[in-house]
């Protein structure tokens, strides 16, 4: 496995508060190469590369530089998406705090890539720790050149600011994300216009995911082709996965895609799996999934085809001891208090779903409270404005699929 | 002319231009498909989500306002899955409302209303999770009750993009979200101008005008009291859409009828204290210009601006004309000249006003306008829309009335008073008799065009023979705003400036039909000026009413008793007390 | 230091009013924002007092409600709560003598729920003020109160 490892090699091996020891492992080796090399070339790579967005939505990650590249406009923003607010994740505050100059190099590369000259860490209010070490990192890569004007040499000059996020969920979601660096409550934009071409500040604006970005440098300097040979054939690379919950080690792995929930949660989490009763996957916003289901493999296109998903890679394991519905209405009462309250499926019809949980747990449901939970779940996901409301009932509507007897266990008589 | 596109709504094949959306493309062919913070003068929000619709090939339900029509689609309205999918919208939005429908002030004119009876909904099968909360009707002009709000948000962008005021924000998130002010505050504790613009947009009775028809049937049910009422320009080319005519169309005859069988002792026209206010205001600009005075002039007779500049731009002030507005020198006219006339002690009587506005109940209440110091000159303000009401209400068929005459004195005008309703008429008005002061020459051409018009700032010039002068024009205060700031950077070097706070003038004011939109707008300015076209006088000062006027009471503009009652002044009313 | 140098030094735009307002939250004693506070920065920014207000009221990490000098942040989020932060939640609310959402009358605690500190590898875990302590058990809440305390 160790030749699979691409974010956290130097993890634990260098200090993330010294910049020598990130130079010393080939450190900003990838950015000297790129700023004499053709904008075009580096988006080139990193197709080939086939690299997807790891916050959730997969989506392919030099298309979208691309798009950001053919924009007109001289003013373009990129944003590193660090507000990694759904329960169950941590594993950008993993690549944060432990090699921070990973995600500034992929940065400064990607803003370079696309004709950007400035870039905004959006930092989750919350991760205190990580916003200092990104900090000071940045203070160290400003002073040796890797940013500010002419980097090591050249003409192109880059800035990066960063965002502290004050407790919004929703502000996790780009368009949201972008109110709120401008100042102004987080609530969704309409789509289109898609960041690419009306982002920051109306901006074209290339927006990923902190551990998307960490990727790059490693990209640049192995070759698109090597980052592809890992992985599956949807789904290229590793992923960090957060693993949590009810297991004996919790903690960040990196696995290449293909890797079983089986070997993460078995050799990984060194658990055994007697106990285990639900897995979470993605966190509050994914489905979960019964232990029968645990050889499925970590893989973006095949586990939609089944209407599953990683996520951004969280994994919460839950033990045969606590109610399903309880997990349940903690999931739901998640979304229901980070909802933004624009549009009624989410705001209204979210507290619908919990008042429903609630007569599950207190076993006072009924046939048609059933039906109608599983009407407003498909409709909540449906006609919700944004991702958050269209994945708040994710647990639930796998929930009414994998674990039916539960519910029907649960009906008054 | 764009390129048109064809698609398929419903079987129906439709043809539209390029970059419209379903919705608009559905509603140009009058297919219904239902909808509530869609406002066709407002951006896209797509927040309630009931215009979903389906499209072949689309694997979701799609909002049709926030989505392009485009080639070839086949979108289908009411397909199963629509049906179900709105029904729910609605009962959420139900099971998070006060729907007392039957004592609701928008019984017969609620958008929530409408759509629900159209989906055949009698009840929300969810949970209620409606708790009563406190009704802000602390001030005169406007209440606020969010126990009926849905969330639209037509409100915020109103008092957002168009007046650039903010005051309305979403507060909160999650189904605690609500359309609010400060915690504990009113909009009495806040600088609120009232011009009520929230109101005209608002789809439900969560804002609405304070209801002050009860005061008016009070009064002209006590047999004590003389019950006059004067109209507003605006209000006559406007109150024929809330009984299914056209925007635009002219009612006047029908109104003064409907008054009288409403049971006003006389009837009067407020273009005719327009008439007045030009003479004075006019005069007013006259000396500034000759005497060195401040400059430019600002003009006094929107109270919602009035309001603006007290508590926005409070060292502003001596810019401002000290003429009162027509409402409130009627006021201070009906409760001594014409209470002397009468015989008639002032407090016998009752002064009511119809109006666009929603800020000139406000502006009737202040201490300032109330000539006796005790009483106020105005006792009741009605808005276009409480009127239709009250007509209404008294099952008057308000289309087939006979054409009546305004009574004399006050109900002869000119045609200059007439276009007081609109953006740009005060300063036309105004123009034509201050022409005349400054030169001692007839206006030859007496059409102003420069100022005319829908857009949001407007410049003349005038010559004057010996010297030309700048005038400006705006409306809507954000265009206000922008005008202030030349003011603060000494770059306004006009000699006289028009504002009035709504968009459009008085005719798309705060207090007028609900569909207060771009085309609607320019209907109404439309009319007025045909009103004015078609009239013999059109400079206020040549109305015989006003000249007797002066020669029995008021001497002279700017006279001491002129000074009195037709004068006002303001009050630096920025920091207001802490609550 | 005062609101006025922090607007400036933060840059006295609209855009900058969420940094400003945490800014400013973090020169109070206690840690939320007053009306005089509000108005001052709404009055420096161009920005109406209903828009900051919005501002607070949709973000938790800033906020016009009175809070403690330690503001407690407690996680129960799955991964927590199948870790136990029920009893973390108890034993807090034993030890202050206050419900979750309450602050002590001696101004020094508040209780709040907290969506997930990205902790959960330590579960259950908290947070209070920039700190966050994990692995907790309710035979440690003590000692941590008793930390805060010591601190003053």
């Amino acid at each position: 496995m160790e030749e699979n490892i691409i974010l956290t090699k130097h993890i634990n091996k260098i200090n993330p508060m010294a910049i020598d020891d990130y130079i010393k492992v080939n450190g900003y080796e990838a950015l000297k190469k790129v700023l004499k090399d053709d904008p075009l070339n580096i988006i080139k790579e990193i197709k080939e590369s086939a690299l997807r967005g790891r916050g959730g939505a997969a989506f392919n990650t030099g298309i979208k530089m691309e798009s950001v590249y053919n924009e007109k406009e001289t003013d373009k923003y990129v944003i590193c998406n660090a507000d990694e607010g759904e329960p169950g994740n941590f594993k950008d505050r993993y690549l944060m705090e432990n090699n921070p100059h990973q995600l500034i190099e992929g940065i400064i590369i990607a803003g370079y890539a696309v004709g950007s000259t400035k870039a905004h860490i959006y930092i989750r209010g919350e991760y205190d720790k990580s916003k200092n070490i990104l900090m000071h990192a940045l203070k160290e890569a400003k002073e040796r050149g890797f940013l500010g004007s002419n980097i090591i040499g050249s003409n192109f000059n880059y800035e990066i600011e960063i965002f502290s996020g004050m407790g919004s969920y929703v502000c996790g979601e780009e368009t949201a994300l972008i109110e709120s660096i401008e100042g102004k409550v987080g609530r969704p934009r309409i789509k289109p216009p898609f960041p690419t071409v009306k982002g920051l500040f109306d901006k074209p604006t290339l927006l990923n995911n902190v551990e998307t970005l960490s990727n790059i440098p490693y990209i640049v300097l192995n070759g698109g082709s090597k980052y592809a040979s890992i992985g599956t054939e949807s789904s290229k690379g590793t992923m960090l996965i957060s693993l949590s919950g009810n297991v004996k080690r919790s903690g960040v792995f990196e696995v290449p895609f293909g890797t079983s929930i089986k070997y993460i949660i078995g050799v990984l989490g060194e658990t055994t799996f007697e106990k285990i009763k639900m897995i979470q996957l993605g966190g509050p916003s994914g489905p979960i999934i019964p232990l029968e289901m645990v050889d499925l493999k970590i893989d973006i296109d095949a586990m939609r085809k089944s209407n599953l998903s990683i996520g951004s890679g969280a994994i919460i394991v839950i033990d045969n001891h606590f109610n399903m519905f309880e997990i349940l209405r903690k999931n739901i009462r998640f979304f229901e208090h980070e909802s933004c309250g624009k549009c009624t499926p989410c705001r209204e019809g979210i507290r619908q779903i919990r008042y429903i949980l609630s007569l599950f747990v207190n076993n006072l449901a009924n046939q048609s409270d059933l039906a109608m939970l599983e009407e407003l779940t498909h409709y909540i996901s449906e006609t919700s404005f944004c991702g958050l409301g269209q994945a708040a009932t994710n647990s639930v509507a796998s929930t009414l699929k994998y674990f039916r007897s539960e519910y029907e266990m649960r009906i008054k008589k | 002319m764009n390129k048109m596109i064809e698609l398929i709504i419903d079987d129906e094949k439709i043809i539209i231009e390029e970059g419209k959306t379903i919705l608009e493309a559905a509603r140009k062919a009058n297919i219904y498909i239902p909808s509530l913070c869609y406002h066709p003068s407002q951006t896209i929000k797509a927040n309630c989500r009931l215009c979903l619709i389906e499209i072949e090939g689309y694997s979701k339900l799609v909002t049709s306002c926030s989505t392009k029509a485009e080639p070839n689609m086949v979108v289908r309205t009411n397909s199963d899955s629509v049906k179900k999918a709105r029904k729910i919208t609605l009962e959420l939005l139900l099971s998070n409302h006060d729907f007392n429908c039957s004592i609701c002030s928008r019984e017969d004119n609620c958008e929530l209303k409408k759509v629900v009876d159209k989906e055949g909904i009698n009840d929300s099968r969810f949970l209620s999770f409606f708790t009563k909360k406190p009704i802000d009707n602390t001030n005169p002009s406007i209440i606020r009750d969010i126990n009926k709000c849905i969330k639209c948000g037509r409100c915020i962008e109103v008092c957002k993009n168009v007046q650039g005021l903010n005051i309305l924000e979403e507060m909160s998130r999650s189904h605690k979200m609500m359309v609010g002010i400060p915690r504990g505050k009113y909009l009495s504790d806040i600088l609120c101008t009232f011009c009520g613009q929230c109101s005209s947009v608002c789809p439900v009775a969560a804002i609405t005008e304070k209801d002050d028809i009860n005061k008016v049937w009070l009064a002209i049910n006590n047999p004590v009291k003389h019950v006059i009422v004067q109209v507003a320009p605006a209000v006559r080319v406007s109150i024929g859409e809330m009984f299914g005519l056209e925007a635009g169309h002219n009612v006047t005859g029908k109104i003064v009828t409907s008054l009288r069988r409403l049971g006003f002792n006389n009837v009067y026209d407020t273009n005719f204290a327009a008439d007045l206010t030009i003479v004075e205001e006019s005069y007013e600009l006259f000396k500034r210009v000759k005497e060195g005075g401040v400059l430019p002039m600002i003009t006094s007779c929107s109270p919602g601006w009035i309001n603006y500049i007290e508590q926005y731009h409070p060292e502003l002030l001596e810019h401002v004309s000290s003429c009162k507005s027509p409402q409130q020198m009627f006021g201070a006219i009906a409760k001594t000249y014409y209470s002397e006339q009468l015989k008639r002690k002032p407090e016998n009587i009752f002064v009511v006003s119809i109006m666009p506005c929603t800020a000139k109940k406000y502006e009737a209440s202040r201490e300032e306008m109330k000539s006796d110091g005790v009483n106020p000159d105005i006792d009741a303000v009605l808005t276009t829309r409480e009127f239709a009401k009250m007509i209404k209400q008294s099952q008057i068929d308000f289309l087939n009335l006979e054409d009546g005459n305004f009574d004399d004195p006050f109900g002869f005008s000119t045609g200059a008073g007439t276009i007081f309703g609109n953006t740009g008429g005060v300063m036309e008005a105004a123009l034509r008799t201050f022409y005349e002061m400054a030169t001692g020459k007839a206006l030859a051409n007496i059409d102003f065009k420069d100022v005319r018009g829908l857009k949001g700032f407007k410049e003349a010039v005038i010559d004057l023979g010996d010297k030309k002068v700048k005038v400006a024009v705006v409306h809507s205060l954000l265009n206000a705003k922008k005008i202030i700031n030349m003011l603060k950077e000494n770059r306004a070097d006009y000699a006289f400036i028009e504002v009035m706070c709504c968009e459009g003038g008085c005719i798309g004011g705060g207090g007028q039909p609900y569909n207060n939109q771009v085309d609607v707008k320019q209907k109404r300015i439309d009319a007025l000026y045909h009103l004015d076209e078609a009239k013999e006088i059109r400079k206020s000062h040549q109305n015989p009413f006003i000249e007797k006027l002066y020669k029995e009471f008021l001497i002279e503009p700017h006279s001491d008793i002129a000074k009195k009652l037709l004068h006002t002044t303001y009050n630096d009313r920025k920091n207001k007390p802490e609550v | 230091m005062d609101i006025k140098k922090i607007i400036e030094e933060k840059g006295k735009k609209p855009e900058n009013a969420i940094q400003i307002l945490k800014e400013v939250q973090k020169i109070n004693n206690y840690k939320y924002l007053s009306s005089p506070q509000i108005k001052i920065i709404a009055d420096e920014l161009g920005l109406s007092e209903s828009k900051i207000v919005s501002l607070l009221s949709f973000y938790t990490l800033i906020t016009e409600k009175y809070r403690g000098k330690y503001v407690i942040q407690i996680c129960t989020n799955v991964s927590c709560y199948v870790n136990g932060s029920n009893n973390i939640v108890k034993e807090f609310e034993k030890e202050l003598g206050i419900k979750m959402g309450e602050t002590t009358s001696d101004g020094l605690f508040t209780l709040e729920y907290t969506s997930c500190i990205g902790c959960c590898n330590i579960a259950p875990a908290i947070r209070i003020g920039n700190k966050k302590f994990g692995e907790l058990t309710p035979q440690k809440i003590q000692a941590i109160i008793s930390k805060c305390r010591e601190n003053l």
